[in-house]
């Protein structure tokens, strides 16, 4: 505070007494109501960034978070779910805390529409709410029709890529499924959510497995050419499980016929016990269809300064949402970094400030190779202002040596930390 | 007061043009890509260390340790390597001048 103070007294000498003048003229602007951020989406960005706000803003902003869902469900750490090593109550948060700790006014409703040039946000029963700016946290969706046959039946073939009833679900079919049984998991093209989410679930299922139906088989039938994060760590995971886990890359998923639970490719087609596919994605629907600037129409394209979409002042977008900057993954733990720059963006140019010119972001994926083990990728990135992006740091970052116990521990750790980060 | 100020500030700046210089928050922003794994303000929550109130030069000793390598770790030499020593010396400053408890 005594810098800003003293940064304010500095400039109002050096530019002298017209500059006086205009502050006269504002101070009327005293009785105008208090700034309000409205916040769309509660997952790990839009939550981060409505307790940030209100913490660096000391208060002085007022925050609403719209979220449709009741607690936050995490999806880092479902596969233990889906394995029977965990709840979905421990990977279950309250959003309570962000209003009774942090004073953020909370909505549980769906957000319908943005209009920003009003500044307004629709929402199903909760009418329009005005912003001074938005935050759009979005997460994704995905792509209607992307795969013919499986739209209207993620009941007979879950996605499970939005943790909580779907990830249930999935377990269940797991649990029901004979021994001798083929689970069949397909991967989409990258860019999708969780880059190494999809491998470190061949392995936990395969874990399952391995002790309860050891005559079962894992498929993992990726659209990509090869394992997209941690590859030499996840093939020799794949190896581990003897010829449980069978991984085909270059299998690009054709159509589904959801009622024989059958995966047409292009060469072959499979006929699976479970079927499990993560469908082609893009960024959530409430930003592909408010007019803001898309990459491929997949993408929102983001000033990395202050977080808002390019072109588009005031609406500031975060997470898996984004067109990434080079080798910056969808992450949970890279949203939570978005917020953070998003959030102190927003505070400064509240108060009339510069944003930050020179942001640092990091990220780090943990995964577990079975019920324990875990590994880990990391990289931080800085802002390069040629480039107007961040770009990873040479020689920073990388992969863990091998599977570890501590590093499953630390996995867990880091759980419960980010979780806190954004929440309590 | 602190709102007035605010407005004050933003009308000053609205006059005089958004000045180019070091963000003041720079440590706080810095500091707070650590808190996924540390904690909010280096609060930990559990299973890993918190590092709020930390002694500055124990806390950049460290670091600089795992930058280096001589410090072994299973992730933290990956992190270090990214920061600039300003950089990680203004983290060290700011997380040593956090509460050790909320
Ligand atoms: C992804 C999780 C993660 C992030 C992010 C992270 N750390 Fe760590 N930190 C760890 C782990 C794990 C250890 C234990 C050493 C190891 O195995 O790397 C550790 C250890 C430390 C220690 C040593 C604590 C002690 O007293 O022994 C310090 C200091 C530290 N970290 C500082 C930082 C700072 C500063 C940042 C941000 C620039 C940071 N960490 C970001 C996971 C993280």
């Amino acid at each position: 505070m005594a810098t800003r103070r003293s940064f304010v007294k500095g400039l109002a000498g050096a530019i002298g007494a017209t500059a006086l003048g205009g502050l006269a003229a504002c101070a009327s602007g005293k009785s105008r109501a208090r700034a309000h951020v409205v916040v769309v989406g509660g997952g790990f960005g839009g939550a981060t960034a409505a307790k940030y706000l209100r913490m660096w803003s000391q208060g002085t902003v007022d925050v609403t978070l719209i979220e449709r869902n009741a607690a936050f469900v995490s999806c880092p750490i479902s596969n233990l779910v889906l394995g029977g090593y965990r709840e979905l109550a421990d990977i279950s948060v309250s959003y309570a805390g962000l209003q009774s700790k942090w004073g953020v006014r909370l909505i549980t409703d769906e957000a319908t529409a943005i209009d920003i040039d009003k500044r307004t946000v629709g929402t199903a029963m909760n009418g329009v709410l005005r912003y001074d700016r938005l935050v759009l946290s979005p997460g994704v969706d995905f792509i209607p029709n992307a795969v013919p046959g499986l739209e209207g039946n993620f009941e007979h073939v879950p996605h499970a890529w939005k943790a909580g009833p779907q990830t249930l679900l999935l377990r269940q079919q797991l649990q029901d499924m004979a021994d001798g049984g083929v689970f069949a998991l397909h991967i989409p093209k990258a860019p999708y959510r969780c880059p190494p989410g999809p491998y470190e679930r061949a392995c936990v299922v395969a874990s399952y497995l391995r002790r309860h139906k050891p005559r079962s088989k894992v498929l993992v039938l990726d659209a990509n050419g090869e394992i997209q994060s941690k590859k030499v760590l996840f093939a020799k995971a794949f190896e581990g499980y003897g010829g449980l886990i069978d991984y085909v890359p270059n299998s690009e998923l054709r159509s589904v016929d959801a009622a024989t639970r059958t995966a047409e490719l292009e060469f072959d087609r499979i006929r699976a016990d479970v079927l499990n596919v993560i469908p082609p994605m893009r960024a959530g629907t409430i930003a592909t269809r408010s007019g803001l600037p898309l990459v491929n129409g997949r993408w929102v394209d983001v000033d990395w300064l202050t977080m808002e979409a390019r072109g588009v002042a005031g609406v500031h977008v975060l997470g898996d949402a984004l067109q990434p900057a080079p080798a910056m993954p969808k992450s949970g733990h890279i949203a939570n970094q978005h917020a953070k720059v998003a959030a102190a963006a927003i505070v400064n140019l509240l108060a009339g400030e510069a944003p930050n010119p020179a942001p640092v972001v990091m990220n780090t994926c943990y995964s577990f190779v079975d019920e324990r083990n875990g590994i880990h990728i990391a990289s931080v990135h800085q802002y390069d202002a040629a480039k107007r992006q961040p770009m990873p740091v040479d020689g920073a970052g990388g992969v863990s040596t091998a599977a570890s116990e501590i590093e499953g521990q630390y996995a867990l750790a880091w759980a419960k930390n980010i979780w806190a980060d954004m929440l309590a | 007061m602190k709102l007035a100020h605010a407005f004050a500030l933003t009308c000053l700046l609205g006059a005089a043009g958004v000045a180019a210089a070091a963000d003041p928050n720079l440590a706080r922003n810095l500091a707070a890509t650590c808190a996924n794994c540390h904690g909010t303000d280096g609060r930990s929550v559990g299973g890993m260390d918190s590092l709020a109130g930390e002694p500055r030069d124990r806390l950049l000793q460290k670091l600089l340790a795992f930058k280096s390598g001589e410090r072994p770790a299973t992730i933290m030499h990956q992190i270090a390597r990214g920061y600039s020593d300003e950089q990680l010396a203004l983290i060290a400053g700011h997380l040593a001048a956090q509460r050790v408890r909320d």
